[in-house]
C-alpha cells in the first residue's frame, strides 16, 4: 500500500508539471495540443544534457550541477517548442489545434530519434534525481510518503503553488486571465495580448518539459524504453479534471497517478481486465468534463476564448 | 505606446497560380531547412537522402500501390472529419472512431466469419463498423449540443477509451494469450482484378465525390457552413443548431466507420492498438490544409503520405532511426502552416499605408 502511494506520487508529479504548464498556457487562451511533444523534447534535452555532463565530469560529478544542468536544458528545450507554437499561432495566426498536433508529431520524432541514437544510457544520471533526504528512512511511513522523493517532486509542488498564487493573486495573473477570457477587452485595457500569449506559452512549455524529465529520470529511473506522449495527453486531461486550478492539480495528479498504475497493483483481476482499469483516468476526465459543463458554474469553465486566435484587425 | 512601423491587412483572394507559387516556395524552404537538419544530425548528403525519398514512394509498382492505398485511407478519415470541422466542431477523435469501428469489423469477422454466407457477412461488417463509428462520434456531439461540453477534449479522451477497449479485446479473445490476432484474409473485403487495394481506392474516390456534393450542393451542407460561420445567424434563420450538430457527427462517425472497415476488412485483416497509427490526427491537418475542400484534400493527403513513405525509405537506406521521418514531416508541416499567413494577409510598411490611404 505504501509502495503504491509512493509510486502514485512519483508518477503524479510528471502529470503535475505537464498540467501546470498547460494551465498557464490555456489561461492565455492557447489550447496547446503539442504538450505531449513538448514533454518529449524537454525530456530529450534534459537527458542528453545530463549524459554530456556526466561523461565530461566522470566520477567527480557534483550533485548540484548534475541536477541543475538538465533542468535548465529541459526548460530551454520546452521553451523553444513554445516559441515555435506561439510564432505560428500568434504572429502567423495559424490554427491552434493543427499547430499543436504538428508540434506533437515533431516532438515525438525528436525524442524517438534521441533514444535510437544514444540508447537508454540515462540510468547513471537518474540517481541524482531519485536521491532524497538522508534521514527519510528513519521516520517510518511519514518519511516514506513525504521525504523519500527526489528533487523534481518538490519542484513540481512548488511550481504548482507559485503558479496558482500568480494566476489568482497578482496583477500579472489577472491580466493573463483577461487575455484568455476576452482578448479584445484586454487589448482595449492596454494589455499587450501578443506578449502575454507568447510569454504564457513559452513558460508553460518550459514547465511542461520538466514533466518529461521527471517521468524518465525519476519514475522510470532513467530506463527510457517507451514513448511519453500518453503521459502528455493525460496531463492535458488533468487540466480539465482540476478545472484549471494548479493547486487542485497537486491532489489531482496523485489521483491520476494512482489510477494509471492501479491495474498493476490490484490482485485477483484477470490479465485482460487490467486493460479496462487503464481506461479509468480517461473515463473520469470525461465525467468531470460533462459534469462541469452541465453545472455550468462560472468559475469552473474553460477560458472563454480558449483555442481562438486574436486578430486585432478583425474585431 | 511604441509606434508600429508596419501594418497587417487581410488581402483579396490571390490568383490561383500565385497561391500555388507561395505554397511551393514554402515546401522548398522546408526541404532546405530539413536538409540542414539531416546533415547536422547524420552527416549524410541531403540530396542523396531526398533521392531515396522519391524512390521510397515511387520506386516500384508495389510501392506505388502502397502509396495510393495509404493516401486513400488517410483521405477517407480526412473526409470523415471535414463536415464536423466546417461546423467548427473540433473532432479530434477520429483516431478512436476509426479504431472502434475497426474493432467492430474484427469482431464480426472473428465470430460470424464462418457461420454467415459471404455477401451477408460483408453487409453485417459494414453495418457494425458504421454503427460503432457513429456511436463513438455522437456521444461527444450530444453533450456538445445539450450542454456545450468542450468537444476537443471530450473526443481526445474517447480515443484512449477506444484504445483500451482494443487492448482488452486482444487480451481476452485471442486464445494463445499473445495479444496478437492472426490476420483473417479469408473474411476480408473482395479483391478486385488481383489488386488487393483496388477496392479501397475506388470506394474512397466515390466517397470524395459524395462528400464534395454533400458539402457544396445540399441543404444540409449549407446548414453546416452557416452553423460554422455563426451560430447566432443560424438560430436567427431558424436552423436547429443542436440537430445539425448531432446529425453532422452522425455523418462524420459513419465515414470513420467506413475508414475502419477499409483498414481492417480491406487492408490489415486484423487489429492492434496501433492500427490507425496517428492517422486520426494527421487527418485533421489534411482537412485543414485542404481548406475543408475534398478536392484539395486529395492533394494534401497525397503530399503527407508521400513524405511519410519517402522518409521511412530514407531511414532504411541510410540506417537512420525511423523517427527521422517524423522530424522531417513536422518541419515541412510547420512551413506549410506558416505560409497560409502570407496567402491571407499582407504586410504594409507605415509609409506604404499612407500612400494607400
Amino acid at each position: 500500500m505504501l509502495a503504491f502511494l509512493v509510486s502514485s506520487i512519483r508518477l503524479g508529479m510528471a502529470f503535475l508539471f505537464g498540467s501546470t504548464g498547460e494551465t498557464i498556457t490555456e489561461k492565455s487562451g492557447h489550447l496547446n495540443l503539442g504538450i505531449p511533444g513538448v514533454m518529449c523534447v524537454g525530456a530529450s534535452c534534459g537527458c542528453f544534457a545530463e549524459y554530456l555532463y556526466l561523461s565530461e565530469a566522470g566520477p567527480n560529478a557534483n550533485y548540484f550541477l548534475a541536477v541543475f544542468i538538465p533542468i535548465i536544458a529541459t526548460m530551454l528545450g520546452g521553451a523553444v517548442m513554445g516559441l515555435i507554437f506561439s510564432f505560428l499561432t500568434v504572429t502567423l495566426r495559424a490554427n491552434q489545434n493543427v499547430t499543436g498536433l504538428v508540434l506533437t508529431t515533431f516532438g515525438v520524432g525528436v525524442s524517438d530519434y534521441m533514444i535510437a541514437e544514444t540508447g537508454a544510457v540515462y540510468s547513471k544520471g537518474s540517481r541524482f534525481f531519485t536521491s532524497s533526504f538522508p534521514f527519510a528512512e528513519d521516520l517510518g511511513w511519514f518519511g516514506e510518503i513525504f521525504l523519500s522523493h527526489g528533487i523534481l517532486i518538490y519542484l513540481a509542488i512548488i511550481i504548482a503553488l507559485v503558479s496558482s498564487f500568480v494566476l489568482t493573486k497578482t496583477r500579472v495573473g489577472l491580466n493573463l486571465r483577461a487575455v484568455g477570457e476576452n482578448p479584445a477587452t484586454a487589448d482595449a485595457a492596454g494589455i499587450n495580448v501578443s506578449r502575454y500569449r507568447y510569454a504564457a506559452t513559452c513558460i508553460g512549455c518550459a514547465i511542461a518539459g520538466l514533466g518529461g524529465l521527471s517521468f524518465i529520470m525519476d519514475y522510470l529511473n532513467g530506463n527510457w524504453e517507451y514513448c511519453i506522449d500518453a503521459i502528455g495527453w493525460l496531463a492535458i486531461a488533468l487540466v480539465i479534471f482540476t478545472v484549471w486550478k494548479p493547486s487542485v492539480a497537486i491532489i489531482g495528479s496523485i489521483i491520476f497517478g494512482a489510477l494509471y498504475i492501479a491495474s498493476s497493483y490490484i490482485t485477483g483481476v484477470s490479465f485482460a481486465s487490467k486493460e479496462i482499469f487503464k481506461m479509468l483516468p480517461y473515463v473520469v476526465t470525461i465525467i468531470v468534463l460533462v459534469f462541469t459543463s452541465i453545472r455550468n458554474k462560472r468559475e469552473n469553465q474553460p477560458p472563454q476564448s480558449l483555442g481562438l486566435s486574436y486578430f486585432r484587425e478583425e474585431r | 505606446m511604441k509606434k508600429m512601423n508596419f501594418h497587417i491587412v487581410k488581402r483579396e483572394p490571390m490568383a490561383w497560380y500565385k497561391s500555388v507559387l507561395v505554397r511551393a516556395a514554402a515546401i522548398v524552404a522546408a526541404l532546405l531547412v530539413s536538409a540542414v537538419v539531416i546533415t547536422i544530425l547524420t552527416g549524410k548528403n541531403p540530396f542523396e537522402v531526398y533521392a531515396s525519398m522519391v524512390s521510397g514512394a515511387f520506386g516500384s509498382s508495389l510501392r506505388i500501390w502502397s502509396l495510393l492505398q495509404n493516401t486513400a485511407i488517410l483521405l477517407c478519415i480526412s473526409l470523415a472529419v471535414t463536415p464536423a470541422f466546417k461546423m467548427k466542431f473540433w473532432n479530434c477523435g477520429a483516431e478512436g472512431q476509426v479504431l472502434i469501428s475497426g474493432l467492430a469489423t474484427t469482431a464480426v469477422m472473428m465470430f460470424l466469419g464462418d457461420s454467415l454466407p459471404y455477401p451477408v457477412l460483408l453487409l453485417v461488417m459494414l453495418a457494425a463498423s458504421v454503427l460503432a463509428g457513429v456511436i463513438w462520434a455522437v456521444i461527444p456531439a450530444f453533450f456538445k449540443a445539450m450542454w456545450n461540453t468542450n468537444e476537443t477534449l471530450f473526443t481526445l479522451m474517447m480515443n484512449y477509451v477506444a484504445i483500451q477497449f482494443v487492448a482488452f479485446f486482444l487480451k481476452y479473445f485471442v486464445k494463445s494469450g499473445s495479444g496478437v490476432l492472426a490476420p483473417m484474409p479469408e473474411h476480408g473485403l473482395p479483391v478486385l482484378a488481383g489488386q488487393s487495394y483496388l477496392l479501397n481506392i475506388i470506394i474512397v474516390v466515390a466517397l470524395t465525390v459524395l462528400v464534395y456534393i454533400y458539402l457544396k450542393k445540399t441543404k444540409q451542407g449549407y446548414e453546416i457552413s452557416v452553423v460554422g460561420e455563426s451560430e447566432n445567424t443560424a438560430k436567427y434563420i431558424g436552423i436547429n443548431v443542436r440537430k445539425v450538430v448531432v446529425r453532422t457527427l452522425v455523418v462524420s462517425g459513419a465515414l470513420c466507420g467506413i475508414a475502419g472497415l477499409l483498414l481492417v476488412g480491406g487492408t490489415n485483416h486484423t487489429i492492434s492498438t496501433t492500427t490507425v497509427d496517428g492517422r486520426g490526427f494527421t487527418a485533421i491537418m489534411v482537412s485543414w490544409l485542404g481548406k475543408f475542400n475534398p478536392v484539395y484534400m486529395v492533394m494534401t493527403s497525397f503530399l503527407i503520405v508521400f513524405l511519410q513513405r519517402g522518409a521511412s525509405q530514407v531511414s532504411t537506406d541510410f540506417r537512420l532511426p525511423s523517427a527521422i521521418s517524423d522530424i522531417v514531416t513536422g518541419i515541412i508541416l510547420f512551413f506549410i502552416i506558416g505560409c497560409e499567413f502570407f496567402l491571407q494577409y499582407k504586410i504594409l510598411s507605415a509609409k506604404n499605408r499612407k500612400e494607400n490611404d
